[in-house]
C-alpha cells in the first residue's frame, strides 16, 4: 500500500510542478510549442510515468528513477562559474561550440549560428524566435511512438535544448558537438529538447556529451528528434558520462526518408540509471539505418536499451548491434524490436545484442523480437550472453599476459565491436581511451577538467 | 633443463597421464609420437598450465623451479612457450597489441627493460624476416580469418618474439602443406640455440625430416613407451602405432 502511495506521489509532484510554473514555463516558448506541451502533458497527466507492469519498461523502474528531491529551472539561472574555463573537450576537429548547461544555452553571442551555407545550430529556444515557421514545420512532428510517457513528460517540460537544420544540398564537414552539461550545487531534474532537420541530399553529423561536473544527483529526460531527408547522411553519436547518482534518459525519434542513411552509436561510459529509446521509423524506399550501442556497467548500475526500427517502407535496410558489459552486480537490459510492414517488402533487418557478464552477480535481460507482416524479407536476430571466452583467455596467459591483463584485452576487443562503427576518427581514438580507463577502473574523465569529483 | 617425474594428470577425474617421465636437456630437441589420444596434447597443456586438468602427482622443474606451482603466465614469463594445435582467434585484439604487452610483460618479470614503441616495431620486423611469416598478418587481430598455415606460421613468429628456454610445439604440423611446412621447420631451426629446448609433438614422420629430434618418445597411453634415436620415426613411419598398441596392451 505504502508503494503505491509512494509512487504516485511522483506523478503528482511533477503535475503540480507544471500547473504551478506555467506561466514561467509557456513564456519562454511559442504558442505552437505551448499548444503541443499543453497537448502532451494532458496524456501524461492521464497515463502518468511507466511502471514494470509495463511491458517494454518490465526491467526497469522509471518512477523509483524519478523518486528524489529534484528541482527544475524553468527559466536559465545564473552562473556561478565560468564554464568554458573548467571544461574543454580534448577532441580536435569537433565543432566544439555547443555547450547545454542545465538544459540552457547560455552563450550570448553564440546562441544560434547561421552559417554561410544556411545551416542553423545552436539554441532550439533562439531557433523558434529567429525562424518560428521552420521550426513549427518540424518541432514535435517525430515523435512516432505516442504512448511513451517519458516523452510526453518531456514534451511538457521541455524548453531549450540543440536545434540543428542543414537545407538542401549542404555538406556540413566537421562534427557539430553539443555538450550536455550538468553543473548544479542541487539535484536537478532537466528535461532538454534536441530537434535535428537534415534536408535532401545533406549531409551532418552530430554529437552529444552528456557529462555532469559535479556528484549531485540528476534526472535526464532529454528527446532528440531526427528528421532525415531524402538521400542525406547522418552520423548520431551520444557518449554518456556521468557518475553513479545519475538517472540519464534519452528518447530519440529518427524519421528517415527515401535513400536516408543515419549511424547512430550510443556509448554509456557511466551512470546510474540509464534507459535509452530509440525509435526509428523507415518510412520511404532505401532508407538505410545503423544503431549500434555499448554499455559499461559495475557497482549497482543499471543500464536499458531499448529499440524499436519500423520498416514502413519497401526496401529499406536496418542493422543494429548492441553490447554490454556488465561488472560487479550491475544490470543491463537489451529489448530490441524490429516492425516489418506488410506493404515492407524486401526489407533487410539485422539485429544482435552481446553481453558479458564479469561475475556471478551481473544480470543481464536480453529480449530481441521480429515483427514480420511481408513475405518476401530478409531478417535475422540473436542475443548471446556469458563470460570471458576460456580459451582465449588462457592463449594470451600462455604468452605471459597476467589474468588481469588479458581480461582487459579481451574486455576492450569486446567493445570495440561497437567503437570502430564511430565514423569520426578523433572521437573514436577518444571513445576508446575513455572506455580503456573505465575498464581498469579508473576515472575516465574526458576534458581537462579542474573540478574532480567522483 | 625440464625435468618431469611420474606426472600424472586427469580431466574430470579421468586420468589421462599416468606416469610421465622425462628429461630434456639445454639445446635438445626432443620429439614425442604416438597414435591419437594417447595423451600428447594433455602433456602439452599440463606443462603449459592449463587449469582444466588436474595435476594428481609428480613434479615438473624447469631450470630447478617447480613449474606446477606456477600460473600459466609465470610458466610463460620463465620460458614456457606452447605452440597451440589450435591457435585460438581473438578478434579485436591486434597483433601488435598482443605481441608488445607479451614481450613487455615477459621482460617486465626477467628485470628488463621495457621496449619502446620503435624498439618493438624493429624487433617485430627482424622476427617476422627471420621466421618469413607475410607481413601483413601482424597488422591484423590475433589469428582472425587466418588460413590454418598462416596461423601455425604465427605460433612460430611469437615464438620467435618470446625467445622462450622451452617450446612446446603441439601438433605444429598439422594442416600444413609442404611450403608451410618447411617454413615452419626452418624459423623452429633458426630458433634453436645451445641454450634452450624444443619439444616437437607429432603424429608423422614427415616433419622429423625437416626438425632433425635428437631423441624420440613414444606416449601410449598415458606413459612414454619408448624412447630412442631420430631412426625410430622412419620405423613407426613404416610400420604405424599397431605394433606399439600390441606391445603395450593394457
Amino acid at each position: 500500500m505504502s508503494e503505491v502511495i509512494k509512487k504516485s506521489l511522483v506523478n503528482d509532484e511533477l503535475v503540480d510542478a507544471f500547473r504551478k510554473n506555467n506561466a514561467v514555463i509557456f513564456e519562454q516558448t511559442p504558442d505552437f510549442i505551448n499548444k503541443l506541451r499543453s497537448k502532451y502533458f494532458n496524456e501524461f497527466e492521464a497515463l502518468g510515468l511507466p511502471t514494470k507492469k509495463n511491458e517494454a519498461y518490465k526491467y526497469t523502474d522509471i518512477e523509483s528513477a524519478f523518486f528524489g528531491a529534484y528541482k527544475r529551472q524553468y527559466s536559465p539561472q545564473p552562473l556561478t562559474i565560468d564554464i568554458r574555463e573548467v571544461f574543454t573537450c580534448d577532441v580536435p576537429e569537433l565543432e566544439n561550440h555547443l555547450m547545454l548547461v542545465n538544459g540552457w544555452f547560455y552563450d550570448k553571442e553564440n546562441k544560434l549560428k547561421l552559417l554561410p551555407n544556411g545551416a542553423i545550430i545552436g539554441s532550439l529556444i533562439e531557433a523558434t524566435k529567429q525562424f518560428p515557421e521552420l521550426v513549427e514545420k518540424h518541432y514535435g512532428k517525430y515523435i512516432t511512438e505516442q504512448n511513451d510517457s517519458l516523452s510526453m513528460l518531456n514534451m511538457s517540460f521541455a524548453q531549450d535544448g540543440l536545434f540543428v537544420y542543414v537545407p538542401k544540398g549542404v555538406i556540413i564537414e566537421k562534427p557539430i558537438q553539443l555538450i550536455n552539461l550538468i553543473v548544479a550545487t542541487e539535484e536537478l531534474m532537466i528535461q532538454p529538447h534536441n530537434l535535428i532537420i537534415a534536408e535532401e541530399d545533406s549531409s551532418v553529423s552530430v554529437v552529444i556529451c552528456d557529462h555532469s561536473l559535479n556528484p549531485h544527483a540528476f534526472l535526464l529526460n532529454s528527446t532528440t528528434e531526427v528528421m532525415a531527408g531524402k538521400n542525406s547522411k547522418l552520423e548520431i553519436c551520444r557518449q554518456q558520462n556521468a557518475h553513479d547518482h545519475s538517472v540519464q534518459l534519452t528518447n530519440t525519434f529518427i524519421l528517415q526518408k527515401e535513400s536516408s542513411f543515419v549511424n547512430s552509436v550510443y556509448i554509456t561510459l557511466h551512470g546510474g540509471t540509464v534507459r535509452n529509446n530509440l525509435y526509428v521509423k523507415l518510412s520511404e524506399p532505401h532508407a538505410h539505418n545503423k544503431s549500434y550501442g555499448l554499455w559499461l556497467a559495475d557497482k549497482n548500475q543499471h543500464i536499458d536499451n531499448n529499440t524499436f526500427i519500423h520498416h514502413a517502407a519497401p526496401n529499406c535496410e536496418s542493422n543494429q548491434l548492441y553490447k554490454g558489459i556488465l561488472d560487479n552486480a550491475s544490470t543491463g537490459v537489451f529489448s530490441g524490436r524490429i516492425l516489418v510492414d506488410r506493404l515492407a517488402q524486401k526489407t533487410i533487418a539485422f539485429q544482435s545484442n552481446k553481453n558479458l557478464l564479469m561475475t556471478n552477480d551481473a544480470k543481464t535481460r536480453s529480449k530481441p523480437q521480429l515483427e514480420i507482416y511481408a513475405d518476401d524479407v530478409k531478417c535475422s536476430h540473436g542475443s548471446a550472453t556469458g563470460q570471458l571466452d576460456e580459451d582465449a583467455m588462457f592463449y594470451l596467459r600462455q604468452r605471459g599476459i597476467s589474468k588481469k591483463e588479458a581480461c582487459h584485452l579481451l574486455m576492450l576487443a569486446f567493445a570495440d565491436d561497437v567503437i570502430n562503427k564511430i565514423s569520426i576518427a578523433p572521437l573514436r581514438d577518444e571513445i576508446t581511451g575513455l572506455v580503456e580507463k573505465r575498464l581498469r577502473g579508473e576515472l575516465s574523465r574526458c576534458n581537462r577538467c579542474k573540478v574532480n569529483c567522483g | 633443463m625440464l625435468s618431469i617425474k611420474n606426472l600424472k594428470a586427469s580431466i574430470n577425474g579421468k586420468p589421462i597421464l599416468k606416469g610421465i617421465n622425462l628429461e630434456v636437456k639445454p639445446g635438445e630437441v626432443h620429439a614425442i609420437m604416438g597414435p591419437n589420444g594417447s595423451g600428447k596434447s594433455t602433456l602439452a597443456s599440463v606443462l603449459a598450465g592449463r587449469e582444466i586438468f588436474e595435476v594428481t602427482s609428480g613434479e615438473v622443474l624447469l631450470e630447478g623451479k617447480n613449474l606446477l606451482e606456477m600460473s600459466p603466465e609465470d610458466r610463460a614469463r620463465l620460458g614456457v612457450f606452447l605452440g597451440f594445435q589450435y591457435p585460438i582467434e581473438i578478434p579485436g585484439v591486434s597483433m601488435v597489441n598482443f605481441m608488445k604487452t607479451a614481450v613487455n610483460e615477459i621482460r617486465k618479470y626477467r628485470g628488463l627493460p621495457l621496449l619502446s614503441s620503435s624498439d618493438f616495431l624493429k624487433l617485430m620486423r627482424e622476427k617476422k624476416e627471420l621466421v618469413e611469416i607475410d607481413s601483413q598478418l601482424t597488422n591484423r587481430s590475433v589469428n582472425e580469418g587466418f588460413s590454418g598455415g598462416e596461423k601455425k606460421k604465427n605460433e612460430i613468429f611469437q615464438m620467435a618474439m618470446l625467445e622462450p628456454k622451452l617450446a612446446i610445439l603441439d601438433e605444429t604440423d598439422s594442416g600444413l602443406d609442404i611450403d608451410a611446412l618447411r617454413i615452419v621447420a626452418n624459423g623452429v631451426n633458426k630458433l634453436k640455440r645451445p641454450d634452450n629446448a624444443t619439444i616437437v609433438i607429432t603424429h608423422y614422420q614427415r616433419l622429423l625430416d625437416y626438425i632433425v629430434p635428437d631423441v624420440i618418445h613414444v606416449l601410449y597411453n598415458g606413459q612414454i613407451v619408448k624412447t630412442a634415436g631420430k631412426e625410430l620415426a622412419l620405423e613407426l613411419e613404416e610400420k604405424g602405432y599397431d605394433w606399439i598398441k600390441k606391445e603395450y596392451a593394457v
